[in-house]
């Protein structure tokens, strides 16, 4: 594994030793994980949701009792300090 | 030692009168001042506790009774950490569904509690503040990642705790701690203001002294939430009610491939009981484990790499040069499971290895209604076994994996104890089968007393 590639791509700085370190636990790991080609899924389909929900919306429509309104305006948190 | 008391003794004895709730807080909270500095249960504690305690109202489900919540729940007022620098000084926005909900029934919020940092790991050691250790040997490690709720509930720091589980961390630390640990189906109690770990899992619970509380706190904290698109809208069956309901004989599972390491004699003298309670137990054959490590593994790291992408440094907490090395391997091994050119040999190949898992579990339940087996391979390993060995958490969850890959109700209970220390026996039923997993739990409890036996502090 490019491990340097990866942290990047992951949006980690890695110092100057980790780099190895990283490289040799990711080696032993994947081994590990690699049992899982014994197993034929080529019939398979993956899963993606496990309680079988699909496509869940909600109304697109404002929750009034989610907002304080003030004339045509609504509050947010202040972000600046108000002096 | 009110402190000692159980949620349903708690609630009995504040109705009747018997005491009150600034007393039940107090001497929780004399518990944690002798003994928290030692076993690192609790990072904060509510300050306010005492406080909300004599104003209770104990005429509500919960009215004034201390509950202790690991600290990936967001609870406004009080600091969630996640166990992570990152989130050091983190104070939350708004209030998790889970806590908003016990809250609502009266109950007091009186700390947040140690868990592997980002609730990666098995042991409380990638904490960045601390391992918690287990209060029946300080020399041990209490489980994870829930292992500070663990070991506040073993020690009595609290009547009960909440915890969360991806992959085992509610009954892992619950049996290692010899306590009762209680894993709904997924999307069964919403993970709304849960710090995410990985989505497709993570299912809220109650870690608790008995089986009884574990139906308590469910009841309270499962049902449908609109903020939680993945929460079902199945409605909540009356688990409390539904405890001491007469069933037929039960048709029980004993997971063969479980049978491993120094639970396995314990295990198997729990399988006897079962069957002196009338229900025909018989061994059953399941995918090897060892596919469901592989599995979790990659299906986790790629959803933590994705969950952990918003720590930028700008919206939450500090920039990502704070994460540990177990949030670093996990966030880049899901960055390259996921990545361009390994996205199918990883992801896609363990997402339909997944399927598999659900289906053998679809056939193993078409000829019994529970599988029981360990819930941990043994005891509660040593301070330090997790270091350097970055599948630790897998290897010692290896046997709870399956499970919650196929988003299936699980529960732990200690049923025995091997070189002194507690040993936790996991009963499984399918999606939605709460009443049921409760129940046999419950009828385990009602004939054994391993959960009532404390540790000496």
């Amino acid at each position: 594994m490019d491990v340097k590639h990866v942290a990047k791509l992951a949006n980690l700085t890695l110092k100057p030793n980790e780099e190895e370190k990283f490289k040799k636990q990711f080696a032993e790991t994947l081994k590990t994980i690699d049992v899982i080609n014994e197993l034929d899924t080529s019939d398979i389909a993956p899963t993606s949701q496990v309680t079988g929900l699909t496509n869940v919306t909600r109304l697109d429509k404002i929750d009034a009792s989610r907002i304080i309104k003030i004339g045509d305006y609504f509050k947010v948190p202040a972000i600046f300090n108000a002096q | 030692m009110l402190n000692k008391l159980s949620l349903t003794e708690a609630i009995a004895g504040l109705r009747a009168k018997k005491f009150t709730s600034a007393e039940l807080v107090q001497s929780c909270l004399d518990q944690i001042k002798k003994h928290n500095k030692k076993l690192n249960a609790f990072l904060t504690i509510n300050e306010n506790a005492l406080d909300e305690a004599k104003k209770a109202d104990i005429s509500k489900p919960f009215g004034g009774i201390p509950i202790a919540v690991k600290d990936n729940f967001l609870t406004v007022g009080l600091l969630t950490t996640a166990s992570s620098r990152v989130l050091e000084e983190y104070m939350p926005q708004y209030e998790s569904t889970v806590t908003k909900k016990l809250k609502e029934a009266g109950a007091i919020i009186l700390g947040k509690t140690n868990m592997d940092a980002w609730a990666h790991g098995s042991s409380t050691e990638t904490s960045d503040f601390g391992l918690t250790l287990n209060p029946w040997n300080t020399g041990h490690l209490p489980g994870g990642s829930s292992g500070g709720s663990a070991a506040a509930v073993a020690a009595d720091m609290c009547i009960a705790a909440i915890g969360s589980e991806t992959a085992g961390s509610i009954r892992q630390p619950a049996a290692w701690c010899g306590i009762t640990g209680f894993k709904p189906t997924y999307g069964r109690v919403s993970r709304y203001g849960v710090i995410a770990m990985a989505s497709s899992t993570d299912s809220p619970g109650p870690l608790t002294k008995t089986v009884g509380d574990s139906a308590l706190i469910a009841q309270i904290i499962a049902g449908h939430d609109p903020y939680d698109a993945t929460s079902s809208p199945k409605s909540v069956p009356d688990f409390v009610s539904n405890l001491n309901a007469q069933r037929s004989t039960l048709k029980i599972g004993l997971a063969k491939e479980y049978l491993v390491g120094q639970s396995k004699s314990v295990v198997l003298e729990a399988a006897e009981k079962f069957k002196e309670l009338g229900h025909k137990v018989s061994e059953i054959s399941l995918l090897d484990p060892k596919y469901s490590i592989s599995v979790y593994t990659i299906v986790q790291r790629s959803e933590v790499s994705s969950n952990l992408a918003r720590y930028d440094g700008i919206r939450y907490g500090r920039d990502r040069s704070f994460f540990g090395d177990e949030a670093k391997r996990r966030i880049m091994l899901g960055t390259y499971a996921l990545s361009s050119g390994y996205y199918d040999q990883y992801y896609t190949k363990a997402q339909k290895v997944r399927t598999l898992i659900i289906k053998d579990f679809e056939q193993a339940f078409k000829k019994f209604d529970l599988i029981i087996g360990p819930t941990s391979p043994g005891p509660a390993l040593k301070v330090g076994a997790s270091v350097n060995s970055p599948m630790f958490g897998e290897l010692e969850d290896m046997l709870l994996e399956p499970s919650s890959i196929a988003g299936l109700t699980s529960i732990s209970v200690p049923c025995g104890f091997v070189d002194g220390l507690p040993i936790g026996l996991q009963i499984t039923g399918p999606q939605f089968t709460e009443s049921l997993v409760l129940q046999a739990a419950h009828n385990y409890q009602q004939t054994t007393d391993w959960h009532v036996r404390k540790p000496q502090l």
